[in-house]
């Protein structure tokens, strides 16, 4: 694999240091050199006004093939609530093996579900989401292990419960993939 | 997980397709798409999948009619249909059409994890189901057919080759050789063997009762008939129907048997519903059937019709090599079933059995192991525990030579070849025993 680096492309605002947690957080999972770059898309093009909701395979779509180049991992990183047309919502998406990945942290903080807000839940179970995305995008599929950051998560809960890290098996099967 | 499990998607809209494509991908699954339910169906004609996941409302054939035809194609298929209109009606059409389960478009992350999760335990089951089946069939499977000669192991070819189809088929056989234990191997191997294998010893009973056995009676058909009584026939609905001793019904049953053969169906005794039941049916005989034809005492077109396929099944004096495996077999069999440490046999007492002609055949051969587990030390079958003296007198004895040889061997046995003691038994002297020994070249066995 030629890869350079990753490159995490936030839409719409986010703050520096919760960026520069996230690609810290990246670098020390997958010892690759992590840029910021900023990126810039009209997302009402992606707003479906019936689910009230943007579409995550159309800007997967458009992030791959406005942002991504061969050797470079690429997530777009969002702040809006993403949802793929058979799914209620998601947290992120990528493609298995490919080039990009996105995730959002709409859904990831405490105080959606009715809890106290705390921002150092938002910025760890965004770290864990990216990671995970970015994981399947080095062709890593959901794993079995509880702590591992690539098990599935279909709510928060589950993904307060894993780690930010790659089990020793992930973690074998991504060095094979390097 | 064990295996890979495979999905095939079906939808026409290329975004759902997608999402879920995706979604799978990235649980580990091997995934598949469809754009309709006629390219699923050609799909599924090549390659089999775990898991269909299936819109209802589709152009063309929708997905409820291609459930319908996913069944026929493959009964324990698990299909999952999708519908962003869902009414109750629907819903019930698809649980009733055999769906796995029926969710409505967009559904939550988790309702797809635990739909997912429910469907692959389902068929982890079905996979442990299936191989327990296997297993409980290779113990129950020919294991009582002993044997390594070429005549036993052309009756285990006649099975494997016959078991699979529907044919009726007669075993046949002297008495004592194992026809039941034939049937129950055809039927343990066949497509029917998670059904009853129904057996009837059409001898033992009277024309009435074979009636009234085989076709069931109604309450009060009869003085005794107190309540409704399924008959065997009934009993083995997609089973098999083992009809032993056939050569000995009536003409009247012949005549009955013919036509339900014929028709599958039959008529309880004192009864007037017709019913239907889909059964195979194995004969067995120890007589001549087609001599029992050309006399007329066997209807030829009865004949006909069960003798699709025969089954020889040869006399133990046909198969004396056989025997060795047999005593080991019967001796291991009645150690167990008597919670008795495993005996053994001594050489010469197992050449005494090797050299007997056992007119009441593999039967016989195990009423003597059993008798002389029962009365024997409990650590070796020796001669003295066989009762072949009282049944020396085999077939292949013709001459009267032979039978004086015979019986003077035995009895020298008997006493230890004390020729004193031996000559007083058989009432002659002992020189006269002397010529005796030397005319047939008798010698004591080792």
């Amino acid at each position: 694999m030629d890869l350079q680096n990753i490159t995490l492309i936030p839409f719409g605002y986010f703050e520096d240091d919760f960026l520069k947690d996230i690609a810290e957080a990246v670098n020390h999972e997958f010892l690759f050199s992590v840029n910021i770059r900023e990126g810039h898309l009209d997302l009402s093009e992606f707003y479906d006004p019936g689910r009230r909701q943007y579409n995550g395979t159309k800007l997967l779509k458009e992030v791959d093939s406005m942002y991504s180049s061969d050797s470079n991992k690429t997530m777009g990183l969002f702040s809006v609530d993403l949802f793929i047309p058979i799914l209620t919502y998601i947290f992120g998406q990528a493609f298995l093996n490919g080039r990009s990945g996105i995730a959002s942290h709409y859904r990831l903080s405490n105080e959606r579900y009715g809890i106290v807000s705390d921002n150092k839940f938002v910025s760890d179970r965004f770290k864990k989401e990216v990671i995970h995305e970015l994981g399947h995008t080095f062709g890593l599929v959901h794993c079995h292990i509880s702590t591992c950051v690539m098990r599935a998560s279909t709510y928060v809960e589950d993904i307060d419960q894993k780690s930010a890290n790659l089990c020793i098996s992930c973690r074998k099967e991504f060095n094979s993939k390097l | 997980m064990t295996k890979k499990i495979s999905i095939l998607i079906v939808d026409d809209e290329e975004s759902v397709r997608d999402s879920l494509y995706n979604w799978f991908i990235e649980d580990g699954y091997r995934v598949e798409c469809a754009e309709n339910a006629r390219i699923a169906l050609s799909m599924l004609e090549n390659e089999s999948f775990d898991i269909i996941l299936a819109d209802i409302k589709m152009p063309g054939m929708d997905g409820l009619e291609m459930l319908r035809r996913i069944k026929l194609l493959k009964s324990d298929s698990i299909v999952i249909v999708m519908t962003a209109f869902a009414t109750v009606d629907t819903a019930v059409q698809a649980l009733k059409n055999g769906a796995f389960d029926y969710v409505t478009k967009p559904f939550d992350p988790d309702d797809l994890s635990h739909l997912i999760r429910n469907a692959s335990t389902q068929i982890a089951l079905t996979e442990e189901n299936e191989n327990l089946k296997k297993k409980v069939v290779s113990l129950e499977n020919v294991e009582d057919l002993i044997g390594k000669s070429e005549p036993i192991k052309k009756v285990l070819k006649d099975i494997e080759s016959v078991a699979q189809s529907n044919s009726s088929v007669v075993i046949t056989g002297e008495s004592g050789t194992g026809k039941e234990l034939v049937a129950r191997a055809i039927h343990s191997n066949s497509p029917r063997k998670f059904f009853p294998l129904v057996s009837v010893h059409c001898g033992a009973l009277t024309e009435s009762l074979l009636e009234s056995e085989l076709f069931g009676h109604e309450k009060g058909a009869f003085t005794g008939a107190m309540y409704n009584r399924k008959g065997r026939f009934e009993m083995a609905d997609n089973g098999t129907i083992f009809l032993d001793e056939i050569a000995t019904i009536s003409s009247k049953m012949q005549i009955d048997l013919l036509r339900v053969l014929e028709s599958k169906t039959f008529v309880r005794v004192g009864g007037n519903k017709e019913i239907s039941s889909d059964f195979r049916v194995i004969c067995a005989t120890n007589r001549d059937l087609k001599s029992m034809v050309e006399k007329g005492t066997f209807r030829e077109d009865l004949f006909y019709r069960l003798n699709v396929v025969n089954i020889y099944v040869p006399p133990l004096r046909e198969r004396k090599e056989d025997i060795p495996f047999l005593v080991e077999y019967f001796i291991k069999k009645y150690c167990t079933s008597m919670n008795r440490p495993p005996e053994t046999i001594d050489s010469a007492a197992l050449t005494r059995l090797e050299e007997f002609d056992y007119p009441g055949n593999v039967r016989e051969l195990e009423n003597m192991i059993e008798r002389a587990i029962v009365i024997g030390n409990g650590k070796k079958i020796t001669l003295k525990d066989l009762p072949l003296e009282k049944t020396v007198y085999s077939n292949s004895i013709e001459s009267l030579d032979d039978l004086e040889k015979t019986h003077i061997l035995q009895i020298l046995n008997k006493y230890g070849w004390n020729i004193s003691r031996a000559a007083k038994a058989l009432k002659v002297d002992r020189v006269t025993l002397y010529n005796k020994i030397s005319k047939y070249g008798l010698k004591p066995s080792v």
